[in-house]
């Protein structure tokens, strides 16, 4: 806290010396490191109309719901890598784990004969234990968070292998016997738009978390961590304390996206997702989080996780190739960094 | 081949020598014969399957297998390395499903000059003739079948189908692209260039999608191909898990019961899909078949030095494929549900 009234107070004696020479360029400087969530805002919403112009049948709100349906899952999980990420870590064992929780609320239920909502706690305790295990070893170990989930992203998948059998669980058997794992696959429809239970669960976990970090002391931390590790300790914060919480905090969203997944894809399947890692971290560095953590607001990886979305429906609705769409998500990519970085100079 | 079998006993020589700390030349003249096996992933139960008929053939033959998987598909680097050990190690023979078809090629040459014989199972390489022999499903014949069978089933209204078509994945692997054409060929689409999906005009085409071949990108694949056209009503999918996920968008959509899906594979979910009417036919490959063949090539090579001959007409030896479906149409052989869940794997 200290620290943002220092950098406001040399803000305000050099605002003088600036006024002479700030541009246009400057104001939109300023105001992007003040409001961070409106490039991501504006991208989304320069895209949505660009390409409901050009592209047939795309501005319908069958469309933009099915959007929403096919970003949910990645953006459930980016929200889990945002909370990482603003610690200035990374979790490359988020999709792992949710894949691994999803198998073993399958197989409880269906194989074990395990009550289906038992199932569930155990898988969502097994997201708070994944967690934890990446946390502590971050902390205790004092290992990078890159270096730790490399690690546990591969022991994770090997026992996502282990625990299936490497066989998945079909969306008939899981309909006669755990109907309830597929809840956030039920459908309901608004005015024309099609949506998930999926959706909503993604949109009230990026409300509640906007919500923590914005207005409780736990959230005011994880920033205050991210943006400066050693300040934070000696403002007095149990900064150990709070990078551990911040996992396991990932890790249960990871296991309500596992949960999600499965009504998501219908069946319980190891192999899904594969790539869906760094999806969520492609979601957060669109959306404006900085790797560097610390700074970035909460709602932007939804906007990120929506921006590819609206991309890939985009250009494929044009009759694009999906080389291509990926090609436009690697240079939004890049493109969000440079802008991250060129914002970033105001504090410097 | 006098230089080949040189260079053999010393390679056995050399790791005898490395093993035991002694050299002892004349050991390698009573060696047991022994093989490896390298498959794609260790996750695929297709790859599974493979792994067990090949152990079980080698038991039965007594050969040593020494076995060695990718972390993921594609996951050429592994491939590489187990390559490398298996030369060392100078073995009979390896069985190979290769993840990066053309990049194994040199090792796959220094191999065979090392006078081990290299059966490329499942996936042929690129070169074809790089490997002393291919083992694998016709995957041409197999979506021939399907296509066939889809054309016999919708009758006069084949004339105007509107086919999505779910593959595997951007980089058109050759498994992917024969299924693709093989499915075009069969339902009587002009495929243009047999290499490449993607450059055919036929205007019952809705589209290609990549699924990756798992369920989550075939619900995905699936749903993109309705948005372009919801009125769709054939579905040719890569394999059964694309399958499944295709399944579940339609149902989403409401369209299941209007959409007739056909699949490749013969895995033990995707048969039961046949069975409950989810997917209307598919066409069944052997995995188990290929690799206990392979070991049983194996084990005549190291006896005699027989190579094994591709199937008449072929470029490669044909494990077979039968299409199963309760729905038999007349000139199309297939087999039942039953026989087909009887001999499914994973």
């Amino acid at each position: 806290m200290s620290d943002m009234s220092k950098q406001e107070g040399v803000a305000e004696q050099f605002a003088q010396f600036d006024h002479v020479t700030r541009g246009p360029l400057a104001t939109v400087q300023r105001f992007l490191h003040a409001n961070p969530t409106m490039v991501p805002f504006i991208v989304l919403l320069l895209s949505t109309v660009i390409f409901g112009l050009i592209s047939p049948n795309f501005f319908s709100a069958f469309n933009l719901s099915l959007i929403m349906q096919q970003v949910a899952i990645v953006g459930t999980l980016a929200a889990a890598q945002s909370l990482v990420i603003l610690t200035a870590g990374i979790d490359l064992s988020v999709a792992a784990v949710m894949v691994m929780v999803s198998v073993i609320m399958g197989r409880l239920s269906v194989d074990f004969g395990v009550p289906v909502p038992l199932a569930i706690l155990a898988g969502m305790l097994c997201g708070l234990g994944t967690g934890a295990v990446n946390g502590l070893l971050v902390t205790a170990v004092r290992l990078p968070p890159f270096i730790t989930t490399l690690g546990t992203w591969n022991v994770f998948l090997a026992l996502n292998y282990y625990f299936s059998g490497r066989e998945t669980i079909r969306s008939q058997t899981l309909d006669a016997e755990a109907p309830l794992l597929k809840l956030f696959g039920e459908r309901f429809e608004v005015g024309g738009a099609v949506l998930t239970w999926g959706v909503v669960l993604m949109v009230a976990i990026f409300i509640v978390l906007w919500y923590v970090l914005q207005y409780t002391a736990w959230g005011r931390r994880v920033y205050a961590v991210g943006d400066d590790k050693e300040a934070a300790e000696l403002a007095g914060i149990r900064t150990n304390r709070i990078l551990v919480s911040v996992y396991m905090a990932a890790g249960f969203i990871v296991a309500l996206a596992a949960w999600s997944s499965i009504g998501r894809v219908g069946s319980v399947s190891p192999t899904s997702f594969f790539e869906a890692n760094l999806q969520s971290i492609t979601a957060v560095v669109i959306g404006g989080i900085s790797l560097f953590g610390g700074r970035g607001s909460i709602l932007g990886p939804m906007l990120g996780a929506l921006i590819v979305g609206v991309f890939n429906s985009g250009l494929r609705l044009a009759g694009v190739e999906v080389l291509w769409q990926l090609f436009a998500t690697g240079w939004l990519i890049i493109l969000a960094v440079a802008i991250d970085q060129w914002i970033r100079k105001v504090s410097a | 081949m006098n230089k080949y079998a040189l260079l053999k006993t010393t390679a056995f020589a050399l790791a005898s020598a490395a093993i035991l700390g002694l050299a002892q030349p004349a050991a390698a003249q009573d060696e047991q014969v022994s093989a490896c096996l390298i498959t794609k992933t260790d996750i695929n139960p297709f790859f599974v399957k493979m792994k067990e008929g090949a152990t079980q053939k080698a038991e039965e033959l007594g050969i040593e297998l020494s076995t060695y998987a990718g972390r993921v598909d594609g996951d050429h680097e592994t491939q590489q390395q187990a390559m490398e050990s298996c030369i060392a190690a100078g073995v009979d023979g390896v069985l190979i499903t290769a993840s990066d078809t053309k990049a194994i090629v040199p090792l796959v040459r220094r191999a065979r000059e090392a006078g081990i014989l290299v059966i490329a199972l499942d996936t042929p390489l690129q070169p074809l003739d790089a490997a002393d022999a291919t083992f694998a499903t016709d995957n041409f014949e197999a979506g021939r079948l399907i296509g066939a069978w889809a054309k016999a089933t919708l009758g006069e209204e084949a004339e105007n189908a509107r086919i999505a078509f779910l593959d595997l994945n951007e980089s058109q692997p050759s498994v992917g692209v024969l299924r693709d054409q093989g499915f075009m060929t069969g339902f009587g689409i002009d495929t243009a260039d047999p290499n490449q999906w993607g450059d055919e005009d036929d205007p019952r085409i809705v589209g290609h999608e990549a699924t990756n071949g798992n369920e989550e990108g075939g619900r995905r694949a699936m749903e993109n191909l309705l948005q372009v056209d919801p009125n769709l009503n054939v579905v040719y999918t890569i394999n059964e898990p694309a399958a499944a996920g295709a399944y579940e968008a339609l149902n989403a959509f409401g369209k299941a019961d209007d959409v007739t899906i056909v699949s490749i594979d013969g895995g033990c979910p995707g048969v039961q899909n046949v069975a409950e009417g989810i997917i209307g036919a598919t066409a069944q490959q052997y995995p188990l078949l290929m690799a206990s063949m392979g070991i049983e090539a194996i084990a005549q090579y190291a006896e005699d030095g027989t190579v094994p001959e591709p199937s008449e007409g072929l470029d490669f030896f044909n494990t077979g494929v039968n299409l199963v479906t309760d729905d038999p149409v007349e000139g199309i052989p297939s087999i039942s549900v039953e026989e087909g869940l009887e001999r499914c794997w994973g």
